[in-house]
């Protein structure tokens, strides 16, 4: 099937890149999570509610892990605007995820000032020992692999972002398999944050 | 130069509200509401305070475009985005001295009539959002933020707003739009946002470190803050200088600082005891600066004498063991993941300008694909509706003026001639 009559995608004229979300199991908000998503829609003037779609997609991705047409049809319901106007934001930003991930989303910061003090090698250790590429979920559905563009905190290169939230600093490339073991074993709580070094 | 915007930040509970009020704090706003908005505007433009986030546009100005009879309301945006290669230090001003942003916001309000700011924060400092939201809460317990601010009859709130990872949402008009729930894509102008911003309302938006600024010119006067650098670069400036050195990291000093005392003196020097390549002095989408540069005055005029731009103050510092080739890819590929794909030149262009230089460095490119790499910048640079063509250009069209030779040896010797056991090679 193409848009068009004429455009065949077999003929190597136009091949749409649109790839469908996975429909997912029937998404609601829990009532806790309604009641947060409202509370942050009054931030913002009651036309304008669509303001809050940022929120109400992190919350879906908080609930169940990953954001499928199901949560889409869902948040446009809740926002009061249309499907496709949800899906134009999910597909934009880099931080929502489109496909079931890890229980670790394992995120290497990859621009130049990372790139400068070893995150390349640090990719490639955890690709490694993981045996997956990036983007690639381990078999096990503990680590998901991912490369970010430039996270903001240079000065503390390489950093590694887990889960959109959690941070691990200096992160040297000879060090990168023991952090995932670190990670399996405490958690985030192995991380060792992002923060201004505080004098005590 | 005594740090006056990250003076306590490395105090334990510095970035608290009484910790800030302690040192004087809330002092400008409460002064400010004895004024008129007129005349903060006014001290804000004697003070000579240019736009900290890249552009440089004097913020007084920015503030005089909002139509004072305008019906509608207005809104005040902090751009939060901080998302420029090389740039940190909003990071570290936010988490750590939130309450002078929060004094500039409302300070920022009062001066154009607005009576809620939304702070824009890249999605990836959830960590920063929670100090802020924290600290907001505060400042209305205080009684710093709310209703009837002092017992003036100033009503002002902020409230913080995430974005979820994408560049170009620190584009002021691509900003609106991602507040506004849609892709962060930009606007075409005219109108500007000062007339028809959020909402079709007027809006200013201006950068974190420029809003912290204000306080300062509030309590110590605007010819304080035009003393402390050159002329038409007063104030305080925060550089992020990270790369190949030996202290990376968030300072401060006034514009007088020449780029050999920020990386020498401030950063301790090139990691190693190395030899300095190439410096980017203000962000990636500033066009990269040879050692000979080094003793350029690190202000807005400084740096467009020494070829590049301050931009948002990230000084990228490059040993001698990087590939130029290899730098300007990495780049690349950074502008062609985040082009918003809104104008065909951009969109096409960064994607055509990654293909062609990755073949390059890894030894596949032909001699004419480095004057292709010139012919497509051409067609994307001032092509775009906002700057980020300009940008995305820059890396490419300066490595080549500059390093032309290493691009024609890999052509000539097929590989990478500048390897690297930091990088991951094959």
């Amino acid at each position: 099937m193409s848009f068009h009559p004429e455009m065949h995608y077999e003929s190597g004229q136009h091949v749409s890149q649109r790839e469908l979300r996975p429909e997912g199991e029937l998404f609601a908000f829990t009532p806790a999570n309604r009641e947060r998503l409202e509370r942050v829609a009054a931030h913002y003037p009651p036309e304008h509610r669509r303001s809050a779609v940022i929120p109400a997609l992190y919350i879906v991705q908080e609930q169940q892990g990953h954001i499928t047409a199901s949560a889409i049809r869902h948040v446009a319901e809740v926002i009061g605007c249309t499907p496709a106007e949800v899906d134009d934001v999910v597909t934009y930003y880099a931080m929502f995820f489109r496909q079931p991930v890890g229980q670790y989303v394992i995120q290497v910061c990859r621009t130049l000032s990372c790139a400068l003090r070893g995150a390349e090698r640090v990719t490639q250790e955890i690709s490694k020992t993981l045996g997956v590429k990036v983007g690639e979920t381990d078999p096990t559905g503990t680590f998901t692999l991912m490369e970010m563009e430039c996270l903001g905190a240079c000065d503390r290169a390489p950093v590694v972002m887990v889960n959109n939230e959690y941070w691990q600093e200096c992160q040297s490339p000879e060090d990168a398999a023991q952090l995932l073991d670190r990670l399996k074993a405490r958690g985030p709580a192995a991380l060792t944050g992002c923060h201004l070094k505080v004098e005590r | 130069m005594e740090p006056v915007l990250t003076s306590h930040v490395r105090e334990p509970n510095g970035y608290t509200l009484e910790a800030y009020v302690a040192r004087g704090g809330y002092e400008g706003l409460r002064k400010a509401l004895g004024l008129t908005p007129a005349r903060i505007i006014d001290m804000v433009k004697a003070s000579g305070l240019r736009g900290r986030g890249g552009a440089g546009f004097p913020t007084g100005m920015k503030w005089q475009f909002v139509p004072k009879d305008s019906p509608k309301p207005k809104y005040l945006c902090c751009n939060a985005d901080e998302s420029e290669p090389g740039t940190f230090k909003d990071h570290v001003l936010m988490e750590r001295n939130p309450h002078l942003l929060l004094e500039g916001c409302l300070i920022g309000c009062y001066a154009v009539g607005a009576k809620v700011a939304y702070i824009y924060i890249r999605g990836e400092f959830a960590h920063v959002q929670r100090v802020l939201e924290a600290e907001i809460e505060s400042a209305r317990a205080g009684g710093y933020l709310g209703r009837n601010i002092f017992g003036s009859g100033f009503d002002c709130e902020i409230y913080v707003h995430p974005g979820a990872g994408a560049y170009e949402a620190g584009e002021e008009s691509a900003l609106l739009e991602s507040l506004e729930g849609k892709r962060a894509q930009p606007r075409l102008r005219p109108p500007f946002p000062a007339v028809v911003g959020l909402y079709g309302c007027p809006t200013v938006i201006n950068n974190v470190e420029t809003l912290a600024s204000v306080p300062l010119i509030l309590t110590r006067g605007p010819e304080w803050f035009a003393g402390l650098g050159p002329e038409k670069n007063g104030g305080p400036k925060l550089y992020c200088i990270s790369g190949h050195v030996e202290k990376p990291g968030v300072y401060e000093a006034p514009m007088t600082v020449t780029l050999r005392e920020l990386i020498y003196g401030y950063a301790g020097g090139i990691r190693g005891g190395r030899r300095l390549k190439a410096i980017i002095p203000g962000g990636s989408s500033t066009p990269v600066v040879l050692p000979d540069q080094l003793d350029a005055q690190a202000s807005f005029d400084g740096l467009v004498k020494a070829g590049s731009m301050l931009g948002s103050a990230g000084v990228i510092v490059m040993d001698e063991t990087t590939c130029m080739v290899w730098a300007a890819e990495n780049l690349l590929h950074f502008y062609r993941h985040e082009s918003c794909g809104k104008c065909t030149p951009c969109r096409e262009g960064t994607d055509w300008l990654y293909k062609i230089l990755r073949r390059i460095e890894r030894g596949e490119g032909s001699m004419r694909d480095v004057d292709l790499l010139n012919d497509v910048a051409a067609n994307i640079g001032g092509k775009t509706l906002c700057p980020f063509g300009d940008a995305a250009v820059a890396p490419v069209l300066s490595t080549i003026q500059l390093f032309r030779a290493e691009y024609e040896a890999h052509v000539r010797e097929g590989r990478c001639t500048c390897p690297a056991d930091w990088r991951a090679m094959g």
